[in-house]
């Protein structure tokens, strides 16, 4: 019997209903099953740590009672392991905010499981660190650095189900690694069974966005058509003890789950197909084949494994400066010529209103925006002036507030002093954290899984959020 | 039999298409490098994409956004290709000023070569 991998969220930000038909679909079946939730970006880790700056109880996935809510109960009542990194910079607050949640529910007894080791900030200058081979930056000095998190793999978290825990909570892991854990616990494969843990960790590539292989971020009108986007079925995988994966997604959804959608996900932020590195395994794509079997279904064969890597991936988050943005609109009759004469203004108010290392760039949306270069060469070679929509956009960056402060109020003093008709202005600014990459030696991480017991302090905090 | 093949093609005007109409493509990010996946719609297309669609077509057409250096994957099992192209993200997702950081919008830049056929 094969074992069953649910995805209830891809990203944090993403619908949190997804996972009610997910769920419901993996009770139909009566299978043996998992349901992961996640929701840990590289932004969203460096968000999570300066939230809990402000906020000690912060720091994890924001919406994780929102999420959680509809399916806790019944993936409680029918032995449905979850597993998130909606712990973020958290996981202990995460765990709380679960216990209280289960409580609510008539299921105190949840076993939870918080998953250690990830959080290596305060060891980091004494490891052995390599660049990442994309990575251009230096290490940040101490003062301005947020957070150091390694991509754990999938043993802690096996541990975790090890422990009979019903939920699996974790900062930052590699993300398949949420959707190999389930697997290698249930078939109890060998760590160094490459091709099977290929197998594992792809299943968990292809589901860890969500909708993302089962028609979400697909359809383009007129030549990849996908039916009812607005219930959209999340994935479901089902993975057979000697690692073949089928993708298919609840019954009565929307979506479409092809070769298509199934290849597009297969090669989504990989770089080199022949080795694909995750914390547990290499993964080798170059033999991989997808093939429909049913509406619905497609099967992906061919997937292999060689040895994991000796490193693993750290992620480090750092102060870095402002960044501001504020827009303008002109519309009718000359819009691009009004545009584009705004945008000359504010060029020439900038050089002697901000110093001279104020970062900006212009965009003029509807003419060239996300396509361009910070320069603007695409706006430069685009039509003469004619009518239209068109948005002036500006973003600054500088290590200092004001600058960037006083930037988009140069923008916003178009609406009296600049071209006519300029409306709808919009500004905003706010801290920037950069990120940086480095490998570590995996001997110099200790992972370890650890079934959360709340203290005295915590259950009465659990209580009060409980009656709030 | 292959010489009266690529006769019929020759006598055949040449067509130039959008890409777009031969082929889908997805983008994703890692720090400032970016990989786009492109698949054919009719693997028959699929050579004509590998001949046409190089290595050094896909860095002038980032070349305005910095790119340093783009290698291509062939995958022909799924009729694809991965390009990843070094540089092109002007600061990435955490540090562009660009409105789309990730260059998520970036594989219908891809899509919009023409193509000869």
């Amino acid at each position: 019997m094969s074992f069953l991998l649910g995805s209830g969220a891809g990203f944090s930000g993403d619908r949190t209903d997804a996972a009610v038909a997910v769920v419901a679909e993996l009770i139909k079946r009566q299978q043996p099953a998992a349901l992961v939730f996640e929701t840990l970006g590289e932004r969203t880790l460096a968000a999570a740590h300066r939230a809990m700056r402000e906020d000690p109880e912060s720091g994890f996935e924001p919406l994780l009672d929102e999420l959680l809510a509809p399916v806790l109960r019944d993936c409680l009542d029918h032995g449905i392991k979850i597993l998130g990194n909606f712990g973020a910079a958290n996981p202990g607050g995460a765990c709380q905010v679960i216990a209280a949640l289960a409580a609510q529910l008539g299921r105190a007894d949840v076993r939870i499981a918080q998953v250690h080791g990830d959080d290596i900030r305060q060891q980091l200058h004494s490891l052995d660190l390599q660049r990442w081979e994309a990575e251009r930056l230096e290490m940040p000095s101490d003062d301005a650095l947020i957070s150091a998190n390694v991509y754990l793999g999938a043993k802690a978290l096996a541990e975790a189900l090890a422990m009979q825990a019903d939920v699996v909570v974790t900062g930052r892991v590699a993300d398949p690694a949420l959707f190999l854990a389930p697997l290698m616990h249930h078939f109890d494969w060998r760590w160094d069974d490459w091709d099977r843990l290929a197998c594992g960790m792809m299943a968990g590539h292809l589901a860890e966005c969500g909708a993302q292989v089962s028609g979400g971020y697909f359809a383009d009108p007129g030549f990849k058509d996908v039916p009812g986007l607005a219930t959209v079925g999340y994935p479901i995988i089902e993975v057979e003890q000697d690692g073949s994966l089928i993708i298919t997604k609840p019954a009565n959804t929307g979506g479409c789950v092809t070769e298509q959608t199934v290849k597009e996900q297969l090669l989504y932020e990989v770089h080199d197909p022949a080795n694909y590195l995750t914390p547990d395994v290499v993964v080798d794509l170059t033999h991989a084949e997808v093939r429909q079997l049913a509406p619905n279904r497609v099967a992906v064969t061919g997937i292999r494994g060689k040895p994991a890597p000796e490193r693993l991936k750290t992620t480090v988050c750092y102060e870095g400066g402002w960044q501001g943005e504020a827009e303008i609109s002109y519309a009718g009759p000359n819009a691009l010529a009004r545009a584009q004469l705004a945008a000359q203004v504010l060029r020439e108010r900038l050089v002697f209103r901000a110093p001279a290392e104020l970062r900006t760039r212009l965009d003029i949306i509807g003419l060239a925006s996300v396509f361009d270069s910070d320069s603007g060469e695409l706006q430069r070679s685009a039509a003469p002036s004619t009518s239209g929509d068109y948005r002036l956009r500006l973003a600054a960056e500088h290590s200092e507030r004001r600058w960037v402060a006083r930037a988009t109020q140069e923008l916003l003093a178009l609406y009296c002093a600049g071209p006519a008709g300029g409306g709808g202005v919009r500004r905003q600014f706010q801290r920037r954290v950069f990120t940086a990459s480095y490998l570590v030696k995996r001997s110099d991480i200790h992972a370890h899984a650890a079934l959360f017991e709340p203290s005295a302090q915590d259950t009465h905090r659990s209580e009060r959020y409980a009656a709030s | 039999m292959q010489q009266a093949e690529h006769t019929s093609t020759a006598a055949r005007p040449l067509t130039s298409v959008s890409l777009h109409q031969l082929a889908h493509a997805r983008a994703g990010d890692k720090g400032e490098r970016l990989n786009v996946a492109l698949f054919a719609y009719d693997a028959d297309h699929y050579a004509t994409l590998l001949e046409q669609i190089t290595e050094e077509r896909v860095l002038a057409l980032f070349s305005h956004r910095g790119a340093s250096r783009v290698r291509r994957y062939p995958l022909p099992n799924l009729a694809g290709m991965n390009f990843v192209i070094d540089d092109v993200l002007q600061g990435g997702v955490n540090g562009a000023l660009n409105l789309d950081g990730h260059g998520k919008t970036l594989s219908f830049l891809l899509l919009s070569l023409e193509v000869t056929l």
